[in-house]
């Protein structure tokens, strides 16, 4: 074992766990990662291109290689970052991406061959014979490609959203965060701390370091627990911040059970949605590493996750406790890191520093103007190359820490495609005046990095953005700090004639760089793409910034002419599962329920989705075995007696004011405001450009009131049309609009006994023809004094009325008029029954309704006024529009066994199969129990003119082609007899 | 340099130092015979067809970034040719057959992957409407499968069958639809084009056209004015500012589309899947990363990047079709700017001034169109007469009244 | 996003639909002699800034009245809301 003493681990409580089906031990507190290390398990997983044995490599979101598929079954997370996983009982973890054990990967074999697997060799490739891509190569390559594995099994979890609204959100609880959430918890300032670790504290965990003469975790504790004390203070650990999007509105994810082994009853991630008014971010800043010949290596790992794992974990990364760990460092952090070991007594092999002037910060070997031109052992490291006065040496070592500097997490600062700035002092990209709106940054993250610089940073930042809010002073003394150094020297990596990685997930070496640039490949989006550098589940967190200097070198320009990069969500990957936020499967939109749901249902009734209503689709009976009979049954009963349907999901709008009939007469192609009191008329509308696109009823109940219906789909976009006519176009109409969709429960009474049904309901008004005609409305009374509004319409042809009621009797009704009706043989009948009725009549709707349409082609094309203005009316005359004959007509079969099919096209006998012949097509059909045999509608080029002709309904995509008759598209009734 | 996997084992034994630039890096000459504004694959694949199958030379193409960096640097690589009318369907099916022999034209390859694409439906009136439009890919020579919910079944068993909100009731099938490596497509276009001599320009902006009596002499650009017989404008997201410097308004409105890639993982979905209730097609890169979108965000923008509603609408939906995915992570999100036109149809045609040629508005399908929209546009500045199967794509269409208008949803582009 | 209502104070965006340029308040006169060109114009033809944009936006999940937007269309800043209405009525 590898663990040390001291740490910030909870001895007293161990945790079981496997990897690999083997079983070790950690306790509370430890990562994935540091228990496998403490478990001397340091091969972890295989690169993604070569099949190189890696481990771990860092102590945080960044990490590159240690990949593993946490847990099992349907709970399996492939590509799970072991440096961010908290230790629970029971986890268990397998390493991914490779063929056969972990240890014996048949794919290493790539390593071998990694020559012919040059960056972007797979676009040079793999072309001949032209078949072989999608048999052969391509599948061969997908298998070898992915990483890890999804189980395939629908995620068990839930997941839930939430929304905040503080003043201000802190984003990383670090010293800067810390310090600049205090300053504005103590102003009274609402404030959310976000951090994406389940500990808060940052690097102040990680460093050791002292804050007001003592450790520096103290200090975390205490403001933690003054923070955690406030009411206008929201701590959320765990949180990670993914994205920055418009007017201060952030998209955070908070990992609520995924610490445990399953989350019980809680959910597994909860979706945030943060609005605040400013936000500080206080992300710090990632190392980046120094590119060297087999740099890879398990073993060896950034020089701050060394000092991580030893301050926080307890772990150093060596296997062979003999074995001297080596430091690589172009800057002053692997100093810090060797004054850290040797604190616990770990032995080091010294430190490697290619600066020429550098000094040991301690005890210990410093190798000045040196670098590591190699390294052995393939599952682990062995021993170091370093190159030293002119010397090259391999010594033994257990461990290697690299430090190339430290990258600010500019990301966030970045989302709104602000690019940040080169600062050449630093070493570093920062941000730049551009960051979003209200968003202010401290800290570590613009490069202000030691202890005490953070502290202030916070401090101040906290003040700013506290004033812009208009928070009074507040005094928050600056603690005591240590000021670590930062000298950093411009040396980004250790030329070789070996691979070098400077992405280690995608195998992106110095050599496959130098390529693209031989290539041309230059821009930094060329590289990017050519070589697949970034491009992994790190997104290029320690690579990047590091690939852009080595282009730099070659291109000899500097590294901010050669390129930057843009950030952009999600800061680190976030699960699917809770973007979707919980709302899925039955529950992926809201369902909407008529209001004669629950009668419908006593009615043994099937449903069906029509939007997001649920609507009774039939009503089947015992005995029928098949929905046709069921149908054919309704269709008939209505055609012969009466029959009942609710028809509440047409939208209705309620137009009212003393301009209504002019404001109707703008928005219908056809009259409206000469409608007669107490009368309907069907009315077609359309959209400004000329094509129809909604056609209803209009129904006038008093001098100043209408009341207009849609169909079902266009609810929503009617009334907008409507509100937009009313508030943009004409808003000197005295006139008001309010959708009463809901209102309203609207019940369809059809047939030829409808009206000796209603009369029973009916309270005092005379429904019969003669004082209540077809396309006649009133208001009445039913059942005894409820108020109602009846109108003499009909969709299916027949003697028929719509009766609406208040919604909240729309069941009630239902049931009274299937008690009133029982004698009259009353049936209920749904949407697959009014398809059937509708078709029979020719009547149209959303099939034949498909915006791409003119009134003419239904046949109705004189109903355009030409006699008034409206909506359309102008542009419906285009050249185009008029030219267009395709008329809305009726199909029947030769056979009258043959079907008809929705969807088929029309096409001459005898003429070719192709687009050039085709005639139109078949809208709708169904079996019409009236007819005896299948019947369609549809639109046919000038089918006005070819009533008898014979056509081929051609269904090439179904292998059918049914010979068909054009007829009258009104199969029943054709002179409208029925309905007076 | 012809590439080959001979080519590919001999670089890689003699250390890849054969390995020449894709192209060259040219500066601009003063004067060209055709001038090709844009440097994305319409551009790039515009500029090929001319010099290779119009014969024609002294041509640029003027790209203000570097090139590729358009639409096709950022799309889901969706190929398909399942369209609905006349005007659009035999165009997309003349692209599809151009896809199909990419790779050996261009020496380069792009790994289209005919993979299938299948669009679900869920009611009976959706399912008409794919039988109305598989017909007419039959009719185009598309080909198509309707398949049932059970044949689904087969194929896609992760499908959420027995939980939906909206069940799942069958699929329309193009089985040579699939999806390319989009960079590839860009990089294959560029360098062919390039191997048969034209100039490819790079961080060079197009800032006005210079005319004389009322002709089109040249452009002005970054580098200064450059002489041209003839100016073709391929500027997907730029289309509208761009054509603002020859005074024309254009019947588009500039949006975006967000675009998202998973994590890598072994092998997940069959082809292409769109979901019939919801924003959601998705596919798998050769990576191993789900390539997915949705619906634009829907107001006008130049900005490049989204917002959170839409990120959560288009995996709401992904995570309803698909709850397998749950435990997949999302890596990036990405936001490219959509010349969205008012009938969802593009433009390919001449300008009312003389020796200025337009090719613009694809809305967010434009990927798929990459060969066949470089072919036609190629052919119209060859041969100033639209190629028969872009004869609709006109300008004066909307002010005729024959739009093309696949979702039948009229002059409001966020709605196409 | 969120939007500043005239009367409601800021909202989600999410509450509203967006309809596209504010220029659809100026409907062509429909009997002026070159009124099929006027409409053609307002139908389908957009200046498509990028930068400043007045634009109609409905408050669907809200009050339903419609909104001209002010805004950046390269920022997404919004610079200015007013009912549509009272644009409307202002004639401009």
């Amino acid at each position: 074992m590898s663990r040390i003493q001291g740490g910030l681990i909870n001895r007293d409580k161990p945790l079981n766990f496997t990897f690999n089906g083997k079983s070790f031990r950690g306790f509370e507190g430890d990562t994935l990662a540091s228990a496998l290390w403490a478990n001397d398990v340091q091969l972890i997983g295989r690169s993604f291109k070569y099949h190189r044995p890696r481990g771990i490599y860092s102590a945080g979101s960044e990490e590159p290689n240690a990949l593993v598929e946490l847990r099992s079954g349907a709970r399996q997370e492939p590509n799970t970052r072991a440096t961010v996983v908290e230790l629970f009982e029971g986890l268990s973890a397998k390493s991914q991406n490779h063929v056969g054990s972990l240890d014996h990967d048949v794919l290493a074999l790539n390593d071998l061959f990694s020559p012919f697997l040059s960056a972007g060799f797979y676009y040079k490739t793999f072309m001949w014979p032209r078949a072989f891509w999608e048999k052969v190569y391509e599948p061969a390559i997908r298998r070898a490609a992915g990483l890890g594995s999804l189980s395939m099994e629908a995620d068990p979890d839930a997941y839930d959203r939430g929304y905040l609204h503080p003043d201000l959100l802190v984003i990383g609880a670090g010293a800067a965060g810390l310090m600049a959430a205090l300053m504005a918890a103590r102003a009274g300032a609402e404030v959310v701390v976000a951090d994406d670790d389940s500990r808060m504290g940052g690097r102040l965990l990680a460093e050791g370091g002292l804050i007001d003469d003592a450790p520096a975790v103290d200090w975390v504790e205490t403001v933690l627990a003054e923070l955690g004390s406030l009411p206008n203070v929201r701590m959320m650990p765990r949180t990670t911040v993914f994205g920055a999007y418009d007017h201060g509105i952030f998209g955070a994810v908070e990992r609520v059970a995924d610490h445990l082994a399953t989350p019980e009853d809680r959910v597994r991630q909860t979706l945030w949605r943060i609005t605040a008014k400013a936000s500080i971010l206080a992300t710090g800043a990632t190392e980046r590493h120094i590119p060297f010949a087999d740099n890879d290596r398990p073993g060896i790992l950034l020089s701050g996750a060394v000092r991580a794992y030893a301050n926080r974990w307890a772990v150093v990364p060596h296997r062979r406790n003999d074995a001297p760990i080596a430091i690589f460092t172009n800057n002053d952090d692997g100093h810090r890191t060797a004054q850290s070991l040797l604190q616990k007594d770990v032995p080091l092999l010294g430190v490697v520093d290619a600066r020429s002037d550098a000094e040991s910060h301690g005890d210990y070997k410093t190798f000045s103007g040196a670098t590591v031109t190699g390294t052995r052992g393939r599952k682990g490291i062995r021993a170091v190359q370093i190159a030293h006065n002119g010397q090259r040496n391999w010594l033994p070592c257990g461990g290697l820490a690299v430090s190339g500097g430290w990258n600010p997490n500019v990301h966030l600062a970045s989302h709104h495609r602000g690019r940040p700035r080169w600062d050449e002092a630093k070493l570093a990209f920062v941000p730049d005046e551009n960051a979003p709106k209200g968003m202010f940054i401290a800290g570590a993250a613009r490069g202000q990095g030691s202890t005490k610089e953070a502290l202030a940073d916070g401090q101040r930042i906290a003040m700013t953005v506290l004033d812009q809010l208009g928070f009074g002073p507040v005094n928050v003394p600056l603690p005591v700090a240590e000021d670590e150094a930062g000298d950093i020297a411009p040396i980004w990596h250790v030329p070789s004639s070996k691979r070098a990685w400077v992405d280690f997930q995608n195998d992106v070496t110095v050599k496959d760089i130098k390529l693209a640039h031989q290539e041309n490949m230059r821009p930094v989006e060329h590289l990017k793409r050519w070589t697949t550098l970034g491009m992994a589940t790190d997104q290029g967190k320690t690579s990047n910034v590091t690939a852009l200097a080595v282009m730099a070198e070659l291109t000899g320009q500097t590294l901010p002419e050669t390129g930057t990069t843009i950030f952009r969500p999600p800061y680190t990957p976030v699960s699917m599962g809770v973007l979707g936020g919980g709302d899925t499967g039955a529950h992926f939109r809201p369902r909407r329920l008529t209001p004669s749901d629950t009668w419908a249902k006593t009615q043994g009734a099937v449903f069906v989705e029509a939007g997001q209503w649920m609507r009774a689709q039939y009503f089947p009976r015992s005995g029928e075995t098949h929905w046709r009979q069921t149908v054919d049954r309704e269709a008939l009963a209505v055609r012969s007696g009466v029959g009942i349907c609710d028809v509440t999901t047409l939208g209705k709008i309620d137009v009212q004011g003393a301009d209504a009939g002019e404001f109707l007469n703008r928005v219908y192609a056809n009259m409206m405001g000469t409608l007669k009191v107490g009368m309907v008329r069907y009315g077609l509308m359309l959209r400004e450009d000329g094509h129809l696109y909604d056609d209803g009823t209009c129904a006038r109940l008093a001098e100043q009131h209408y009341v207009v219906t849609t169909t079902t789909a266009n609810a929503g976009i009617v009334y907008q049309r409507m509100e937009f006519a009313r508030q943009c176009l004409w808003p000197e109409l005295d006139v008001t609009l309010i959708s009463t969709t809901d209102a309203w429960a609207q019940i369809a009474v059809a047939g030829p006994k409808s009206r000796a049904l209603l009369e029973r309901l009916v309270d005092d008004a005379d429904i019969s023809n003669e004082a209540f005609p077809f396309m006649a409305c009133q208001e009445v009374t039913v059942c005894n004094g409820l108020r109602a509004r009846l109108f003499r319409i009909s969709f299916s042809g027949e003697l028929a009325y719509e009766l609406a009621v208040p919604a909240r009797y729309g069941n009630a009704l239902m049931e009274r008029l299937m008690e009133q009706g029982q004698d009259l043989g009353v049936t209920p009948y749904g949407t697959e029954t009014l398809g059937v009725l509708r078709i029979e009549k020719g009547h149209a709707t959303g099939n034949e309704l498909t915006g791409q349409t003119t009134a003419a082609m239904l046949g109705l094309g004189k109903m355009v006024s030409v006699k008034k203005d409206s909506i359309g009316a102008v542009m419906s005359r285009r050249e185009g529009l008029a030219a267009d004959k395709r008329r809305l007509v009726g199909f029947e079969p030769i056979d009258a066994a043959d079907p008809i099919t929705a969807g088929a096209h029309l096409i001459k006998p005898g003429e070719a199969m192709d687009l050039a012949h085709d005639q139109g097509w078949i809208t709708s059909a169904a079996y019409s129990p009236h007819v005896g045999s299948a019947i369609g509608i549809g639109y046919l080029e000038e089918g006005d003119q070819r009533m008898g002709e014979e056509l081929i309904a051609a269904n090439p995509l179904e292998g059918q082609n049914i010979p068909v008759r054009v007829v009258s598209a009104h199969f029943i009734d054709p002179k409208g007899e029925r309905l007076r | 340099m012809r590439f080959s996997g001979f080519r590919v084992i001999k670089e890689a034994l003699t250390g890849h130092k054969g390995w020449g630039k894709l192209w060259r890096n040219c500066t601009p000459q003063p004067a060209y015979d055709f001038i090709i504004v844009g440097g994305g694959g319409h551009g790039l694949a515009t500029a090929y067809y001319l010099a290779k199958v119009f014969r024609k030379s002294r041509i640029a193409v003027l790209e203000k970034s570097w090139l590729g960096s358009g639409n096709i640097g950022r799309n889901t690589t969706i190929v398909r040719s399942n369209y609905l009318l006349p005007g659009n369907q035999p165009f997309y099916e003349f692209s599809m057959k151009l896809w199909e022999n990419m790779e050996q034209d261009l020496n380069f390859n792009a790994m289209m992957s005919q993979r299938s694409i299948i669009n679900l439906f869920h009611s009976d009136g959706q399912r008409d409407a794919y039988r109305r439009r598989g017909n007419a890919m039959h009719l185009s020579g598309a080909g198509g499968t309707l398949l049932s919910a059970d044949e689904l079944r087969e194929i896609a068993p992760f499908l959420n069958f027995d939980n939906a909100r909206f069940p799942i009731k069958g699929g329309l099938r193009q089985e040579r639809a699939g999806t390319a490596r989009h960079d590839g497509v860009a990089w294959g276009y560029a360098r062919a084009a390039d191997q048969l001599g034209v100039d490819l320009i790079q961080n060079c902006e197009v800032t006005g056209f210079r005319r004389e009596a009322g002709k089109v002499v040249g452009v002005e650009t970054s580098r200064g004015f450059i002489g041209a017989k003839k100016v073709g404008v391929a500027v997907a997201g730029s289309s509208s500012r761009v054509m603002a410097a020859a005074e024309m308004r254009l019947p588009m409105e500039s949006h975006v589309l967000q675009a998202f890639v998973t994590e890598g993982l072994k092998p997940t979905l069959p082809g292409v899947i769109t979901f019939g209730a919801g924003h959601f097609y998705v596919s798998q890169s050769d990576k191993g990363g789900l390539v997915f979108g949705g619906d634009i965000d829907g107001y006008n923008t130049y900005a490049q990047r989204g917002n959170l509603p839409v990120v959560e609408d288009v995996i709401e939906g992904g995570m309803a079709l698909m709850p397998m995915l749950g435990r997949a992570r999302l890596l990036r999100s990405w936001g490219g700017v959509m010349d969205m036109s008012m009938d969802g149809s593009p433009i390919i045609d001449k300008t009312g001034i003389e020796g200025l040629y337009f090719n613009g508005g694809w809305c967010y399908g434009g990927f798929k169109a990459t060969p066949a929209s470089g072919y036609v546009f190629a052919h119209l500045l060859a041969t100033d007469t639209p190629h028969e199967v872009a004869s609709a794509f006109r300008f004066d269409r909307f002010a005729r009244g024959y739009v093309i208008d696949e979702k039948g949803v009229g002059a409001q582009p966020n709605l196409h | 996003m969120l939007i500043p209502h005239p009367l409601l104070g800021p909202r989600d965006a999410q509450e509203f639909t967006y309809l596209g340029d504010a220029s659809l308040l100026n409907r062509p006169d429909p009997d002026a002699p070159n009124a099929l060109e006027a409409f053609c114009d307002y139908v389908f033809l957009r200046d498509n800034p990028a930068g400043v944009h007045c634009e109609l936006w409905f408050h669907e999940q809200g009050d339903r009245s419609w909104l001209v937007v002010t805004r950046n269309t390269l920022t997404h800043e919004i610079l200015d809301v007013e009912l549509a209405t009272d644009v409307a009525r202002r004639g401009t």
